[in-house]
């Protein structure tokens, strides 16, 4: 069970008793297993991606034409919003609006309830996610299964997502071999005896592990990638199968989407549908996109698809996150992961580490935007990063994650605190000091002339010290050097 | 682009309301964004039908579909090879699907005149369909429930999908080509390659849940 | 030709051999190198730290300091990629214009001088780590490269994974230490296995990092910077 709680701050859940992140990170660098199986996934996919981006000779004019269709839409969103409701509405479907995580499980609790079912089926979304659904229906007695093969890993594991498209990447096949024959029983149909660990079966057994629940359900929660305004169309971009069977077969469909997935036109989409599976899951295209509109399908040919749709169109912190004129750039996310699988940071700390669902580089600079810095973690994300610049050069959609995550420090400096006092002092002394060369040189000259006094590991630069050397300071400075050679 | 006018705003007691007034506020003098170039490619395949023929090949083999080629007199016996090369017993025929495609099959042909059930298309081996159009570059097939696509369901659940995409009238190179010639109002799934998931060490493996066999046709030359 | 010299902080204070070997190469090729003594610090360590209120001061000793001069040189790519992605937006149009005179070092000489072949001898076998700063903020490319192949002796062997952070980050180094340490005894693990005698960078705040790994490993790999590399000649070779 991921244990979460929502804040006074009224957002996103944070994960209970989250340390923050340099403390999280620690235990993992620390995990070796963790270590190697994060090493692996992201090196894979990470050249595979450059692979695919450099198939397309004109990827920058993608990029730049997904950043700037996103912050057209986003600077007009009100309008687009109440487009995409009149074509959604239009198309037989019924549109809710949730300002928070507790309104948007509350109406889709009720919606459930409605249908007199006890169980859903879901496809995997990250909105859903955020706002804890499944903990949500379970508190009402409605179980929520998910069936991307690893949401499934991370439900029967009881644990919780480290990557946003692939959450059990922290999980070998080993892991989910043990998972899957301990835990599948008491969800369902269990694991085929003797199962190996070979990728192949284990998703062979998550295919009939899950196929009586897809035959079964009458009702279905997804989210949605894209939201057309001008067509009111939904669409789901995924590899399995399991949004097909979510999306097709149950009778009611309720999405619950990120008010910042609007895009204004179709035509938009010939870029998304370009940059989002060459940097996701580097490939051409992804095995399968669907794409609907309202209940037109079912009006049209008998049958086809969910009588009954329902988009809960969720705001949960993005308002706020769009009256920001740095951090509103986050919103463009187009959730591909990129960021993830290339930044060091991640790839050494974990998905975990980051106390959100989304985590990684989009993570540091998302979840202290949505959820405010109050907490520890979130007071710690934007620094979760050395400004590399790996997740900038990726983004397609061109966040510029080291600008914001900067921007953001601004606001956790601002704020102060405690844990700040020594910091902004420090900052302040070295500030004066840089601010008068000649004060600096008296102590550059003093700390040269005495460094054979200068302890190798000076009290309070534990931090530094606990595995590097400190440099050996120079016999006098560069100035001192200059004005002797030079002047 | 041009963004719709503004409408009457609903009571801002609602969340609906409260939601668009706070989009409304944080966006107040933001600065107008610029309009998108658009000057990325239309295209970056060749130009020449067969070239793109070859193309679409090439990558939904790439993706792990089997591709065969065949001219309309062949397409029959060719159908009824695929279908009892993977043992299939039973074939679900969507409306609209010309009858002599599954002339020479020995299959039992299930229709969907009087909807197929879930459960029944789960005890069916096979689908034949053709598409609305294929995706030279990406290796894509487009269904769109159209004559002969049956259903979403019916290309969803059997484990065998054979797919026919007439060559060189139903491929275009791009995504910015295809997306024009598709209707938003009708049901879409776009498919590349069989199911598959890389959740496991972001290593692909292909087969979950969609059919575990795309078996695509590239139909040429006579057509009939 | 006449510079000025941006040493930057932490090589006045630490490296003070870097700055000196940057102000004799440059004037080996022939450009007179003056030290406006006004600078100190481009003021990214308290930027990046989220103190912008007091990083102005530091920004508007740099834009004095530096007046007047046409091209601004800097052994740092990351002080470089401060002043020209930052200063523009924190000085204006002042910052902008600085922003166009200044160089990093290995960009001054191949794309101001044209010299790729600066005429140095250093017998050892090298490997190059690209700062991230200078690699993606300024596109540095393939400029140390060329210096360093061109250099009479030297061995030049490709870093596996030469594009990835090295862990430093400024304060990161210190706010998340375990995972700073962790990405740099990657990259040292991976300099170590090319058989190198020397880890050469362009930025001396990354090689600290790195050179406090490697010590504290007792490992047989030293740092310097390629100003030291580029300065070392048949006459004066840098041991």
């Amino acid at each position: 069970m991921r244990r979460s709680t929502t804040p006074a701050h009224g957002a996103a859940p944070v994960h209970l008793g989250m340390p923050s992140f340099p403390r999280a990170a620690a235990e993992a660098v620390h995990d070796r297993t963790l270590r190697a199986n994060l090493r692996h996934a992201t090196h894979t996919i990470r050249e595979k991606r450059a692979g695919a981006v450099a198939e397309l000779d004109d990827w920058d004019r993608l990029r730049e034409a997904g950043k700037r269709i996103k912050d057209h839409t986003l600077r007009h969103l009100d309008r687009y919003l109440e487009q995409l409701e009149e074509a959604v509405t239009g198309a037989g479907g019924a549109v809710h609006w949730a300002e928070d995580a507790a309104e948007a499980n509350r109406i889709v609790t009720a919606l459930v309830k409605q249908t007199g079912e006890r169980e859903v089926v879901k496809v995997k979304s990250m909105a859903t996610q955020e706002i804890g659904l499944n903990e949500a229906l379970r508190a009402e007695g409605i179980a929520a299964y998910e069936t991307d093969l690893a949401e499934l890993i991370v439900q029967l594991g009881d644990d919780r997502p480290s990557h946003i498209l692939v959450p059990a990447i922290h999980r070998n096949r080993g892991e989910i071999r043990d998972i899957f024959a301990d835990r599948m029983g008491r969800w369902g149909r269990p694991a085929p005896e003797g199962l190996g660990d070979d990728p192949r079966e284990l998703a062979e057994a998550a295919r009939l592990h899950l196929r009586e629940k897809f035959l079964r359900a009458r009702v279905a929660v997804s989210g949605a990638n894209f939201m057309v305004a001008e067509t009111g169309t939904l669409v789901v971009v995924e590899s399995e199968g399991n949004g097909r069977m979510c999306l097709t077969l149950p009778e009611t469909l309720i999405s619950v989407v990120g008010i910042e997935k609007t895009v204004p036109t179709w035509r938009d989409l010939e870029v998304f549908l370009q940059t989002l599976p060459r940097s996701s899951t580097a490939e051409r295209m992804n095995p399968y996109t669907s794409m609907w509109t309202g209940t037109a399908a079912a009006r049209a040919r008998d049958g086809d698809g969910p009588r009954t749709f329902h988009l809960v169109l969720l705001d949960n912190g993005r308002t706020g996150v769009l009256a920001d004129d740095v951090g509103r750039q986050a919103l463009r996310c187009i959730r591909c992961s990129a960021c993830l699988n290339v930044c060091p940071v991640y790839e050494r700390a974990g998905g975990h580490a980051y106390g959100s669902v989304y985590p990684g580089p989009i993570g540091a600079i998302l979840s202290p935007q949505l959820r405010g810095i109050g907490s520890d973690i979130d007071a710690s994300l934007p620094y979760a990063s050395s400004l590399c610049g790996a997740c900038f050069e990726v983004c397609p959609v061109a966040i510029d994650i080291p600008e914001v995550l900067v921007h953001l420090r601004e606001r956790v400096a601002d704020r102060g605190g405690a844990g700040r006092r020594l910091e902004k002092a420090a900052v302040k002394a070295a500030g004066w000091l840089l601010d008068h060369p000649g004060a600096l040189a008296a102590v550059e000259r003093t700390a040269s002339r005495t460094r054979a006094l200068l302890p190798n590991r000076p009290p309070g630069a534990g931090a530094w010290t606990a595995e590097r050397e400190l440099p050996e300071l120079p016999p006098e400075p560069f100035r001192d050097w200059w004005r002797k050679n030079r002047t | 682009m041009t963004p719709p006018e503004p409408r009457a705003c609903h009571t801002p007691q609602s969340s609906r309301g409260r939601i668009l007034a706070r989009v409304r506020a944080a966006v107040a003098g933001a600065p107008e964004a610029p309009e998108p170039a658009r000057d990325h490619l239309a295209s970056h395949a060749p130009g020449d039908p067969a070239d793109l023929a070859d193309l679409l090949h090439a990558n939904l083999a790439d993706y792990r579909a089997v591709v065969h080629r065949t001219d309309g007199p062949g397409l029959p016996a060719l159908i009824a090879r695929l279908l009892a090369d993977h043992g299939a017993r039973s074939v679900a025929v969507p409306d609209g699907l010309p009858d002599h495609w599954l002339g020479d099959a020995d299959a039992e042909r299930r229709t969907d005149e009087e909807p197929l059930t879930t459960r029944r298309l789960d005890e069916t081996d096979a689908v034949v369909t053709g598409c609305a159009l294929a995706i030279a570059e990406t290796g894509t097939i487009v269904l769109d429930g159209g004559p002969g696509q049956g259903r979403r369901a019916l290309s969803l659940i059997p484990d065998l999908h054979i797919c026919v995409v007439r060559a060189p009238g139903q491929i275009v190179a791009s995504v910015p080509q295809a997306l024009p010639l598709l209707d938003p109002a009708r049901p879409l799934t776009w498919i590349s390659g069989p199911s598959a998931t890389s959740d496991i060490e972001l290593d692909r493996v292909e087969g979950v849940h969609g059919p575990r066999r795309l078996e695509a046709v590239l139909l040429t030359g006579a057509q009939r | 030709m006449r510079v000025a010299l941006f040493v930057t902080c932490v090589n006045d204070a630490v490296y003070p051999a870097t700055g000196i070997a940057t102000v004799e190469l440059l004037e080996r090729l022939g450009v007179t190198v003056d030290f406006p003594a006004g600078q100190t610090c481009c003021g990214q360590p308290a930027f990046n730290t989220g103190y912008r209120r007091e990083t102005l001061p530091l920004v508007r000793r740099t834009l004095h300091a530096f007046q007047g001069y046409t091209h601004v040189v800097t052994p740092s790519g990351s002080c470089a990629a401060m002043v020209r992605r930052h200063y523009p937006e924190l000085a204006g149009a002042a910052g902008a214009e600085l922003a166009t005179r200044t160089y990093e070092l290995t960009e001054f000489l191949v794309d101001v001088l044209g010299v790729v072949d600066v005429g140095a001898c250093f017998p050892h076998r090298v490997t190059y780590h690209p700062s991230c700063h200078g690699a993606r903020l300024l596109g540095l490319g393939d400029r140390a490269h060329r210096l360093l192949t061109a250099v009479k002796g030297l061995e030049l062997v490709e870093l596996p994974g030469a594009d990835e952070c090295c862990g430093f980050g400024g304060t990161f180094a210190v706010k998340n230490p375990q995972v700073s340490t962790a990405m740099g005894r990657d990259k040292t693990a991976s300099a170590l296995a090319t058989g190198a005698q020397v880890l050469c960078g362009a930025d001396n705040s990354c090689l600290m990092h790195l050179g406090g790994l490697l010590r504290r490993q007792d490992a047989p790999l030293r740092t310097l910077h390629i100003a030291e590399i580029l300065n070392s000649t048949e006459e004066k070779p840098r041991p």
